[in-house]
């Protein structure tokens, strides 16, 4: 079920605001990618261009392809609804719906999708879900207290429980774990290297070490200024961006020079 | 300086023995005023309490005289007390009569309400959305005479044919039962118009409920593949629910004490009746205190005020009632 993702001649806009500018990249199937770079250049807003989640904010836009298999996200009859359930999301901050009991936020995508599930299925579901997530254990006697009962950590896999129960075809981690204390954060990546055999993973990070850690590739993007779009600076495989980058500026970001 | 004071090393200057302890005690007593806010804000907590405690002393001390009077006296005292009837027999129907119309008008209004909340929060293009909420928030500055005015000499005569239609078709169901009225003035206008006056607050009330929706929350539904709707459903909905409840009873909270606009549209009548229809069906208690209040006797006034303490005694139980129903999800409200 994972898929290559093609992007071409990319421009992101909020408005007349260019953000991001002309990426092209590959990102390859049942692999990790990950996304580095200063704060405000760019690479979450063009994660979320993946999904199409970028533009429920009020006058953003996008020039140009993001191509899954080969069908372009932006084609004129693509409803970004679909997209949004072939392409999940993990936030910065773990956000499972506080209304909902645990298992309830298992089966919030599938509900959406498919309301009449049988409740057999539906357990089998949760249970495998939570597993896949490596959250099982831990909550399997309480799944119809709150989700929000739980820890930070334990909510950010409940959310990636959520958006692997829906069998998404790419899986888009914003910061994951950017909120969580380091014992948690080495549970997710855990889970991370668990997940990328099934499916293609695209993870920003703040943290360096992470991405050397989770991921295949690696892409960095960087900003000229203050007002000038952000843009990918280079994209290669992990250990060859982390020990000899082509770029000068990914060199210095990255042995800490700067940013 | 004193001769047994250490000397310390470096330039900086030796510390005085009970200094930090001075510092950190709090000498100043009162500082920014922050003690005489404390008082204020109990103050204000406290003012509340004892005004709702004065009120409640003031009418059960003012219709004591009707507590406590045998319900042939009453009726000997007063013209329109009814024949053998005790007092609670007097002021059941009115308390029917009010409880039916504050729930009918909440009925039609709280949809709409959360109807027009979700439009403006969610779907409306902001412009649009602020002329909106202006217009409605208008709707709650028309004093509550005005309300009767139309309510009574425009709306009813526009609304009486619908009525007929309703009690020629739907006439089995009891609410649109009986004969229906030619003139229009009965509860089913009243409710209309109790619901147009309640619609502002609950309104307002929902729609700054509906904007505090976690963006974290929302963001999750959408990135579930949910449509705008959905959203509404998984996001909104649920994390707004104590927050409508509570829009709606204070709704039913002006719709219970309304007075000028069910006095003026209402044909009265004293009867455990559903027929929302029929003229000379039901009497609210606010209405039937400003109707015989003029021309009430010492007795009268007191069994008015009796039934006014039936009054308070509702809406207390009402609210209380609502917050009961918040709390029993509160694991669920994403307060924790």
């Amino acid at each position: 079920m994972a898929q290559r993702i093609d992007v071409k001649d990319l421009n992101i806009y909020y408005g007349a605001f260019k953000a991001v500018e002309d990426v092209n990249m590959t990102i390859e199937p049942r692999s990790v990618t990950a996304f580095i770079g200063p704060s405000g250049c760019g690479k979450s807003t063009f994660l979320r261009t993946l999904n199409r989640m970028h533009e429920v904010i009020p006058g953003a836009r996008v020039e140009g392809t993001v191509a899954v298999e080969g069908v372009d996200l932006y084609g004129a009859e693509i409803d970004p609804v679909a997209v949004r359930r072939q392409v999940g999301m993990v936030f910065q901050r773990p956000n499972p719906f506080p209304t909902m009991s645990i298992a309830e936020n298992v089966l919030a995508g599938v509900r959406l999708n498919n309301r009449r599930i049988s409740k057999g299925d539906a357990n089998d579901l949760v249970e495998a879900s939570l597993r896949g997530a490596n959250l099982w254990n831990e909550v399997k006697d309480r799944l119809d207290r709150p989700g929000s009962g739980l820890s930070g950590g334990q909510q950010q896999r409940l959310c990636i429980a959520r958006a692997i129960a829906v069998k998404p075809q790419v899986l888009l981690m914003d910061e994951p774990c950017s909120a969580l204390d380091p014992i948690s954060t080495l549970a997710i990546e855990d889970l991370i290297a668990e997940l990328k055999s099934e499916y293609t993973i695209v993870i920003v990070t703040h943290n360096m070490q992470q991405a050397a850690r989770v991921s295949e590739r690696t892409a960095f993007f960087n900003i000229a200024g203050t007002g000038q779009p952000g843009k990918l600076i280079e994209i290669d495989d992990t250990a060859t961006m982390f020990s000899s980058p082509k770029e000068q500026a990914t060199e210095d970001y990255i042995s800490g020079r700067f940013g | 300086m004193t001769s047994t004071q250490p000397r310390t090393a470096g330039p900086t200057e030796p510390v005085k023995p009970g200094t930090t302890a001075r510092r950190l005690r709090s000498g100043h007593g009162d500082r920014g005023g922050s003690l005489a806010f404390r008082w204020l804000a109990t103050g204000a907590g406290i003012l509340i309490l004892l005004i709702l405690a004065a009120v409640a002393v003031f009418l059960v001390q003012r219709a004591w005289p009707a507590l406590t009077a045998d319900p042939s006296e009453l009726s000997d005292a007063i013209s329109w007390f009814p024949e053998d009837t005790s007092l609670l027999g007097f002021v059941g129907p009115l308390i029917f009569g009010t409880l039916l119309a504050a729930a009918v008008s909440l009925l039609l209004a709280t949809p709409i309400a959360i109807g027009i909340a979700l439009f403006t929060s969610h779907y409306a293009p902001r412009r649009l959305a602020s002329a909106l909420g202006y217009v409605v928030d208008l709707l709650a500055a028309i004093p509550s005479v005005v309300y009767g005015l139309w309510g009574g000499l425009v709306l009813s005569p526009i609304v009486q044919p619908v009525w007929e239609f309703l009690g020629t078709y739907l006439g089995w169901i009891p609410f649109f039962g009986g004969v229906v009225s030619p003139t229009g003035r009965v509860m089913m206008t009243v409710a209309v118009v109790l619901a147009v006056m309640i619609l502002p607050i609950i309104t307002a009330i929902c729609r700054e409920v509906f904007l505090q929706t976690p963006r974290l929350h929302e963001e999750a539904a959408l990135a579930l593949g949910a449509t705008q709707w959905e959203v509404v459903r998984m996001a909104v909905l649920p994390f707004a629910r104590s927050g409508i409840v509570s829009a709606a009873m204070l709704g039913l909270g002006r719709a219970l004490g309304e007075t000028m606009a069910v006095l003026m549209i209402l044909s009265p009548g004293f009867l455990y009746s559903f027929q929302l229809l029929a003229a000379g069906q039901q009497q609210t208690i606010a209405a039937n205190i400003a109707a015989q209040f003029p021309e009430a006797n010492q007795t009268g006034v007191a069994t008015l005020i009796a039934t006014g303490l039936a009054l308070f005694i509702i809406t207390l139980a009402v609210n209380m009632a609502a917050r009961a129903i918040v709390a029993r999800r509160k694991d669920f409200s994403g307060a924790n």
